[in-house]
């Protein structure tokens, strides 16, 4: 089982997650899982000509091509050529370069949201025309046809994320290693159920600021952020609060919004990312399944009824009034 | 005479694409020319956003030097709206981004530099069972034991900035997580528990122990550790004498602490030290695939050459200090701090002494780091939460892994009316200027040894790699 790895629009950040993964290391986790890597640009040795001689040898059909992942945006500019990014040495586009080697291989892995929908790249304009793999944002079709399947038959793989948990791309590779991710273990975004069919808001330490809508106001408060603050983790696809981050971390963890970094279109939510947008003092984006009438009643009603220690700690850096005992019934 | 042509790319193990092409002339580099051959575009979305939101963009230029932007991008809006942090949220951000530099610098040595020495280029050499079973790409047990000891320390970040990269921690008036009791010595057992690793495995004694090395004699004299490893294969190859660079180093002095920055600033050339004056930098375009004139970053911009016209050959940006090149880095950070094995090195500039200017700093930031997490007082304010500049402009400088970083920004009626981004590596890799000056790296290359029959020159990869180029930040 080999694996190939190319990078082009994107920060180099998925890869440097990646390598983070633990126990094992990222090495011996793909070794003990039959993945060879053919290349990789931040770890293997080969460089330049040996590089090319490696592609020419895949483009050829010399050297099988089972895992190709690619980590960031594909550049269509300008005006469609995709010289934005002509890899180096070769004088041809990544796109075009995509577009080749897609067709060739079992399956075809976009890691981090980037590489998925076009990603932070395509912010602002989208000046370098970046789009994803097989999604430009939330639209299908992107550097590969809308309809692309690999020759194993599966769509491309999104492994959404910015960036991606390194356990997100090693679980992926090893269920891709025992050929078992079916169709019905994509989402319908092409993301990995196994971490896309939780939400962000699972196991988010701000939970109990959640029941009673106490809210933080500023950012290093300890309440929840869903209403003044930005937070989209009640939408957000991704089990970041459940398995966490550098040890113990999560973005909400350290005090800071979810900004639905898995999601397509996530970077350019319409308002300032830190800031939620209201209509009539009501937050836009309530928790989607949820009828916003029932919301507004159990909010108003949980606001009323916030024990002091709630609202107290809500509004403060750090816990300023601990938990009482329990009465004994 | 005989002369050739070489194209080297993908120029891999460095952050992002890379493309080198050489004139070769009897077996040397003749001359060099470095192309950065991705364009996004940060500087052109930035402009019209709200200014918070440069804290979430402008960490994704770089999934390497995140923590980097973020700072830069924070002490940016803080001065344009004259926010300051506590001390305390100044000790903690100091601590966050010192533990990316220090990830980055460990990555660098054992993943992207010495995989090259157990090339079966150096077979027979007296050093390279050890450098084959050390650093082996991807399976040499140094190489594993780094990323196994480089993870842990990134849980430091997990606890100040939730994950890494891309952190939103950092803010201008402080960082979002004030750290408890419980992760302060949390914090100080990972630190110590990353202290084994280096003195077991790099330098094979205490760090207190490279710290203080003197010397030139003294640094030849190490033994012990990788870093023994690598000064042996550095005798062995002349490392000392390939690479040069321009010889003129500039640091915008490292973690702003409310006592001042840890590492001094300043500019050192032929033996000065001269303050670093912002304004006498300017970005050359001459040779860039960029519209516009030369400007001092507060007033560039960003117009991409759709046509990619000649003599541009890389979207790279030059920028020169007072019209000439600067090297930047952890080398340039030691020698402008004055540490006297530094300076010792400092009008040698070469592949030696960038990795020993790099091994110097992981043992200094080691104890650094040590000292910063004893400072933590969890009992303090780490945000002074203040009103965001509706109007003004703003520079932040800050030290990445691999140099100085500096945000330019312009605020008008609440929006970002513009942003320009100098990355260490735009510095040390730019193109020729308007003079026909090559880049510090292209000029490095020049005399660079090209063996018979070598198509990715073995020489050409070490001085590359010495800089520890991040291509993802130099164009962004």
């Amino acid at each position: 089982m080999n694996l190939l790895w190319l990078q082009s629009a994107g920060c180099g950040g998925c890869t440097m997650s990646l390598l983070c993964a633990e126990t094992p290391n990222v090495f011996d986790l793909l070794t003990d899982a039959g993945i060879t890597t053919l290349w990789h640009p931040s770890f293997s040795v080969q460089t330049g000509a040996e590089v090319r001689a490696l592609l020419a040898s895949i483009e050829a059909g010399e050297t099988p091509l089972d895992l190709l992942c690619i980590e960031g945006s594909i550049v269509t500019g300008p005006k469609g050529t995709g010289r934005y990014h002509m890899l180096a040495g070769t004088g041809r586009a990544m796109l075009d370069w995509v577009q080749s080697l897609a067709p060739l291989a079992r399956d075809v892995l976009a890691v981090g949201t980037c590489a998925a929908y076009g990603g932070i790249t395509s912010a602002g304009g989208n000046p370098a025309g970046a789009v994803g793999l097989a999604y430009d944002g939330r639209f299908g079709g992107g550097a590969l046809d809308a309809g692309f399947r690999a020759r194993s038959g599966r769509p491309v793989i999104n492994i959404a994320g910015c960036p991606t948990h390194p356990d997100w791309v090693t679980q992926t590779l090893l269920l891709l290693a025992e050929d078992r991710l079916g169709a019905q273990d994509l989402d319908p975004l092409g993301r990995p159920r196994f971490y896309a069919d939780h939400l962000v808001h699972h196991a988010c330490p701000k939970n109990e600021y959640y029941e009673y809508k106490a809210s933080a106001r500023e950012l290093s408060e300890l309440g929840c952020m869903m209403e003044h603050l930005g937070c989209i983790g009640t939408q957000a696809h991704g089990d970041c609060n459940i398995r966490p981050w550098n040890g113990t971390g999560s973005c909400t963890r350290g005090n800071y919004p979810c900004i639905n970094c898995t999601a397509p279109e996530f970077e350019e939510p319409r308002h300032p990312f830190t800031e939620t947008p209201t209509i009539a003092g009501i937050p836009v984006g309530l928790p989607s399944d949820m009828p916003k009438a029932w919301f507004m009643a159990l909010a108003s009603l949980s606001k009323a009824a916030t024990p002091k220690r709630i609202d107290v700690n809500a509004h403060s850096d750090r816990l300023k009034i601990p938990p009482g005992e329990g009465k004994r019934k | 005479m005989n002369e050739r042509q070489l194209i080297v790319g993908p120029f891999n193990r460095v952050e992002g694409d890379l493309e080198i092409r050489l004139e070769v002339r009897d077996g040397a580099v003749a001359s060099a020319q470095v192309n950065a051959p991705l364009f996004r575009g940060f500087e052109m979305m930035l402009p019209g956003k709200d200014p918070r939101d440069a804290l979430t963009i402008t960490p994704r230029i770089c999934g390497i030097c995140s923590v980097s932007q973020s700072s830069a991008a924070a002490l940016a809006l803080a001065d344009a709206g004259g926010i300051d942090m506590p001390p305390q949220g100044r000790i903690a951000a100091a601590l966050l981004h010192g533990v990316e530099n220090m990830a980055d610098h460990v990555t660098h040595f054992h993943l992207f530099f010495m995989p090259d020495f157990a090339r079966p280029g150096y077979d027979g050499r007296a050093w390279h069972d050890r450098a084959l079973a050390r650093f082996t790409a991807m399976e040499g047990s140094a190489a594993r034991r780094a990323t196994e000891a480089r993870a842990q320390l990134l849980h430091i970040a997990g606890i100040l900035g939730g994950k890494w990269p891309h952190t939103l921690a950092i803010q201008p008036g402080g960082v979002t997580k004030a750290p408890d009791a419980g992760e302060r010595v949390r914090i100080l057992a990972t630190l110590r528990s990353f202290r084994r690793f280096l003195e077991d495995s790099l330098f094979g004694a205490p760090v207190e122990a490279f710290a203080a090395l003197p010397d030139v004699a003294a640094l030849e004299s190490w033994e012990s550790g990788d870093a023994g490893l690598f000064q042996a294969i550095s005798a062995d190859l002349g490392l000392e004498g390939t690479g040069i660079g321009p010889r003129r180093y500039l640091s915008a002095g490292a973690y702003p602490l409310d006592t001042g920055r840890v590492s001094a600033s300043g500019v050192w050339e032929g033996g000065q030290i001269t303050p670093f004056e912002t304004g006498a930098i300017t970005e050359d375009l001459s040779h860039a695939w960029m519209l516009g004139d030369t400007a001092h970053p507060a007033r560039g911009l960003t117009e991409p050459d759709e046509d990619m016209a000649d003599p541009g050959y890389s979207w790279c940006k030059a920028p020169r200090l007072a019209g000439r090149t600067v090297e930047v880095g952890a080398l340039a950070r030691q020698v402008v701090d004055r540490h006297p094995l530094a300076l010792a090195l400092a009008a040698e500039g070469s592949v030696r002494a960038r990795i020993a200017g790099r091994l110097l700093e992981i043992a200094r930031l080691q104890i650094l780091l040590e000292d910063l997490a004893r400072s933590l007082d969890p009992s303090a304010p780490f945000m002074a939460p203040a009103p965001w500049p509706r109007s003004g402009t703003g520079a932040g400088l800050v030290e990445a892994a691999r140099g100085t970083l500096g945000h330019w920004l312009r605020i008008e009626e609440g929006r970002i009316a513009g942003y320009q981004i100098v990355a260490p590596t735009t510095w040390n890799f730019s193109p020729r200027d308007v003079t026909g000056a090559p880049g510090p790296v292209e000029a490095a290359l020049v005399g660079a040894e090209v063996r018979p029959g070598e198509e990715t020159p073995l020489s050409v990869q070490h001085i590359v790699r010495s800089f520890d180029p991040c291509m993802a930040c130099t164009v962004h």
